[in-house]
């Protein structure tokens, strides 16, 4: 009876059902290669052409590490480099602790006053990053002249107020993905080692903690990455003497085109699948 | 009794923990997001001083500028313009390649989708200046045409440049909620939805959108957000020939002497209050879904 | 057996006033739902003992106030005499078996093990030894350097028992354990489990849903049923002498007769349905008459007898026409229909020659159906 009934079908429609099947994966197909080749093809170029010895870096005329040579000899940008370690660490460590602190309370308390707090940690994600930008903006001036009334020294913005700004926008994230290892945690353990006679303490640093390990670690990951790539927030808030590499980048990429800016995407972009691998490589180990 | 105030100390640990925990992260979010928030909200009803400062003098001025003068008008309609075309963009060409993923064998599926990861990763800045290379005058594409005997083009510093820009920025964006919702959608629905007698697009257009719905949903509004305030791309691609609202927020709050504030405030918040409702019907269109 | 859990079982027994676990009229409301409704249990040292309801009767939350994961809202809990019932669970001298096992995922088998001897400070050196022969006890030597997850299910469940007994509790909980292994293995696993508990000795508090489970395993049972104890007693008991409808019902089959008591005298009881039918059956107390009441009767212990046998006039017999006959290899089930409409299941062993259909039972014949009174019961609830 079953046979009878796929046999006709197939009879009803013949070859023509498999010829369209196929037609449509090749338009899907087409489709993505097109679409890889669009994501990749502009960084391809932008990687090639950092070795390329034409000083408009616009064309191949031989090869040449000189632009990776004059970007390590470049004081300022280099200068800039570090400073944007620096406050990538800083704010990544402080945020990394104060998101997971907060995806625990989120995640393992009913408290008034938690969809209020559900809704703070989800604004920073969701609005756009040059309305935070300009808010912290107007708010450190406001903040610098209270306090100068008070102290009466005056005060400039600093790698600080930008470590501030970083923690502030890089907490949301790091509460996300703590709260996703938190909720896909199984309660059961922590109910299985006090059975076993853990107390409070010793459940958590021996049970809870390793196994949300790979989540906090992916959290600090993105808030390393985020502060690293973050350009309107450091363009805004970074004072006149401190200066940050995509903020240095902005201003050399609008003056000209030089393969000066290519070596350093390279390295930019080598840094961040540095980054991307070590994520993939703590979530694989899970 | 015992075990009632049992119940009250083992509460008031509890509170006290639950104070540690949350305490430092509801601190500096309301320091240092909620209240900044707060005074470009005071800001936009102050009037703007001679040299840059704030003068403490209410009045919905900012706001009437707003409303009235065709810069700032044309500044709003064209940024959501430009977000409406690349989020339909972003949407017409990340669905096939998301389902593109979602369809290749097990094995492959993580590769393909971390590949879609890394330009995510990648930043920003860098990749907006790769296509300045591409496009310039002198650029890959005008010297390509050159070799060829081809008249060159005006490619780069377009309006074009920028919608290209921002559709390359944004897919992976969209690609990636769209892809979660699809590689849960269960394919026997469409064999299911054929064996009734629908044809493939349909079939599509009948079951498969509607249930992949709250990943477009919330693939739009992922690409749609960032899009609205940005500014980078309109001045590196576009050459700034326009202005989007996002070059007239970092005009009015760096550049332009004397500096706005507040009727910067006012335009940034304006462009909250904007995409505020927008998230809500957002929000109110998901959980629709889950009923 | 290994001797160090003979020796302790033996103390523990010494030591105690023959209860491991007392529950004195524990409660636990959540809002305003009780999941457990002024329960009081004793479960004797050395005891298997079953906690059985359908879900949502309280059995889980019963358990989960011994372990110590809930805290009741009213009502003592008693290990051993110590009061506990707001011991925090990490305290308690009981162990848990997980319906999911919850074996620590990050720790191999060997580490999972030892967790609780850790936490009780036991020297590094006696890890190792104790730990083995724990892995011995449930048949797992050689897989503890693997993680939970390469085990397969039966595997992991006996991880799990390991983990619990290794640190020599004095009750053992267990919470569906086999819940989700597969028919076979569940089989197996029963007799394995009931095995190992004769063997240590210690207390095991079963909780489950099944009842064949429950009558293979245990020493006692109690029927549990919307947060409330209906009955406690020993398979044969429960099975034999359920003390309430519910318990008959949820118990095995049964078939059901509503009636009023008519007499009540010595152990016995006699009740009348609405069309004047008269039973007798088993009374464990005196009953008022003109009370409501159910007569119950097991299929298996009502007789059918042929027409010409008996007569409609003797006790307990009610005349019947065959329904349906079903067979089912090891015996016959059928279902016969009362004048009143009303229709009852009789199962019969097929000990007699049955190849030869015709010979047996066929659909609308007379019979008469014979219930003895002193396989039936009254029940008034």
């Amino acid at each position: 009876m079953i046979e009878a009934t796929s046999q006709t079908k197939t009879v009803a429609r013949p070859a023509s059902a498999r010829e369209r099947t196929s037609l449509g994966g090749l338009a899907l197909l087409a489709n993505a290669v097109l679409m890889y080749a669009f994501l990749y093809v502009p960084i391809a170029i932008l990687v090639i052409f950092s070795f390329t010895s034409d000083q408009f870096g616009v064309r191949w005329t031989g090869f040449t590490l000189d632009w990776y040579a004059r970007l390590f000899a470049n004081q300022r940008l280099m200068g800039a480099a570090l400073n944007t370690l620096y406050v990538a660490v800083i704010s990544t460590v402080a945020s990394t602790i104060i998101g997971t602190l907060t995806a625990l309370a989120m995640e393992r308390y009913r408290f008034r006053g938690r969809a209020g707090m559900d809704a703070l940690l989800y604004l920073p994600i969701v609005i756009p990053e040059i309305v935070m930008a300009v808010a912290l903006l107007a708010f450190s001036a406001f903040a610098f002249d209270l306090l100068q009334s008070i102290t009466g020294e005056p005060i400039r913005r600093n790698l600080t107020t930008v470590i501030i700004a970083h923690i502030a926008f890089s907490i949301s994230f790091v509460v996300v993905v703590v709260r996703t290892s938190l909720k896909n945690f199984d309660r059961r353990l922590e109910e299985a080692a006090a059975d076993l006679g853990a107390n409070g303490w010793q459940t958590f640093w021996r049970i809870t903690f390793p196994l949300i390990l790979p989540g906090i670690i992916g959290g600090a990951l993105l808030a390393f990455t985020l502060s690293l790539d973050d350009f309107i927030i450091s363009l805004f808030l970074s004072g006149p003497g401190t200066s940050l590499l995509p903020v240095e980048v902005y201003n050399k990429v609008r003056r000209a085109v030089t393969p000066e800016i290519n070596a350093i995407s390279t390295l930019m972009l080598l840094l961040s699948m540095a980054l991307v691998g070590l994520s993939q490589l703590v979530q694989r180990r899970r | 009794m015992a075990l009632d105030t049992l119940q009250k100390q083992r509460r008031r640990s509890g509170r006290l923990r639950l104070a540690g925990l949350l305490g430092p992260g509801a601190l500096w979010l309301t320091l240092f997001f909620a209240m900044p928030l707060v005074i470009i909200l005071l800001y936009s009803f102050m009037t703007a001083g001679p040299r840059g400062n704030v003068i403490w003098q209410a009045t919905f001025g900012q706001y009437a500028a707003l409303f009235t003068k065709d810069i700032y008008v044309n500044a709003y309609t064209r940024s959501i313009w430009a977000s409406v075309l690349t989020t339909l963009i972003c949407l017409l060409i990340g669905y096939p390649l998301a389902l593109f993923i979602a369809r290749s064998p097990q094995r492959w599926r993580t590769p393909l989708l971390f590949l879609i990861l890394i330009p995510f990763w990648t930043n920003f800045l860098v990749r907006i200046y790769a296509w300045q290379i591409i496009l310039s005058n002198n650029g890959l594409i005008n010297s390509a045409l050159d070799s060829l005997g081809l008249p060159t083009q005006t490619l780069l510093y377009t309006e074009n440049a920028t919608l290209l820009g921002l559709v390359y920025g944004e897919l992976p964006f969209m690609v990636l909620p769209l892809y979660a919702s699809i590689e849960r959608f269960d394919f026997t629905l469409m064999e299911a939805a054929a064996d009734l007698g629908a044809s493939r697009w349909r079939a599509f257009l009948r079951v498969m959108l509607p249930i992949t719905m709250p990943g477009v949903a919330a693939g739009s509004v992922l690409v749609f957000i960032p899009t609205v305030g940005q500014f980078v791309v309109s001045e590196l691609l576009g050459g700034a020939k326009v202005d989007y609202i996002g070059n007239l927020l970092q005009r009015l709050f760096l550049r332009s002497n004397p500096p706005n504030w507040p009727l910067g405030s006012a335009m940034a918040v304006v462009m909250m209050a904007v995409l505020m409702v927008m998230i809500m019907l957002y929000f109110r269109s998901t959980t629709e879904e889950d009923r | 057996m290994p001797l160090w859990l003979s020796v302790y079982a033996f103390q523990e027994i010494a030591l105690s006033d023959g209860n491991a676990i007392e529950l004195r009229d524990v409660v636990k409301a959540f809002g305003d739902v009780y999941a457990v409704d002024h329960v009081s249990l004793q479960i004797r040292d050395g005891e298997f003992f079953s906690l059985l309801g359908p879900s949502g009767c309280g059995k889980t939350t019963s358990l989960r106030m011994i372990a110590g994961f809930e805290y009741p809202t009213s009502g003592e809990i008693m290990i051993h005499g110590r009061e506990m019932s707001s011991t925090p669970p990490h305290l308690r001298p009981v162990n848990t078996v997980f319906q999911s096992y919850a074996l620590f995922p990050h720790m191999s088998v060997e580490q999972n093990v030892a967790f609780g001897l850790e936490m009780k400070g036991v020297a590094k050196a006696d890890l190792g030894p104790r730990v083995q022969e724990a892995l011995e006890m449930v048949r797992l030597t050689g897989y503890g350097a693997r993680r939970p997850r390469q085990l397969s299910g039966g595997q992991q469940q006996r991880v799990a028992l390991a983990r619990a007994l290794v640190n020599h509790p004095e009750v053992l909980l267990l919470d569906e354990p086999l819940g989700a292994l597969d028919q076979k293995l569940r089989k197996e696993m029963q007799l394995e489990l009931k095995g190992l508990q004769e063997r240590v000795g210690i207390t095991f508090i079963f909780v489950t849903h099944d009842q064949e489970e429950a009558l293979t395993m245990s020493d006692r049972i109690a029927v549990m049923s919307h947060g409330k104890v209906l009955q406690v007693g020993t398979p044969t008991e429960i099975y034999e002498r359920p003390s309430c409808r519910f318990v008959a019902d949820f118990i095995g089959e049964t078939n059901f007769v509503e009636g009023k008591v008519v007499e009540s005298a010595g152990g016995y009881a006699t009740i009348e349905t609405a069309d004047g039918i008269r039973l007798r059956g088993c009374s464990a107390r005196p009953l008022s008459s003109g009370a409501a009441a159910t007569l119950s009767i097991r299929p298996e212990k009502v007789r059918l007898l042929p027409q010409g046998e008996g007569s409609a006039g003797d006790e307990n017999a009610l005349p019947v026409r065959v329904e349906r006959v079903n067979y089912i290899g090891s015996d016959t089930r059928i279902t016969v229909r009362l004048s009143d409409q009303r229709t009852l299941n009789a199962w019969e062993q097929n000990d007699r020659s049955t190849v030869d259909r015709n010979a047996y039972w066929q659909p609308g014949e007379e019979s008469l159906l014979v219930c003895p009174a002193d396989n039936a019961l009254v029940l008034t609830e």
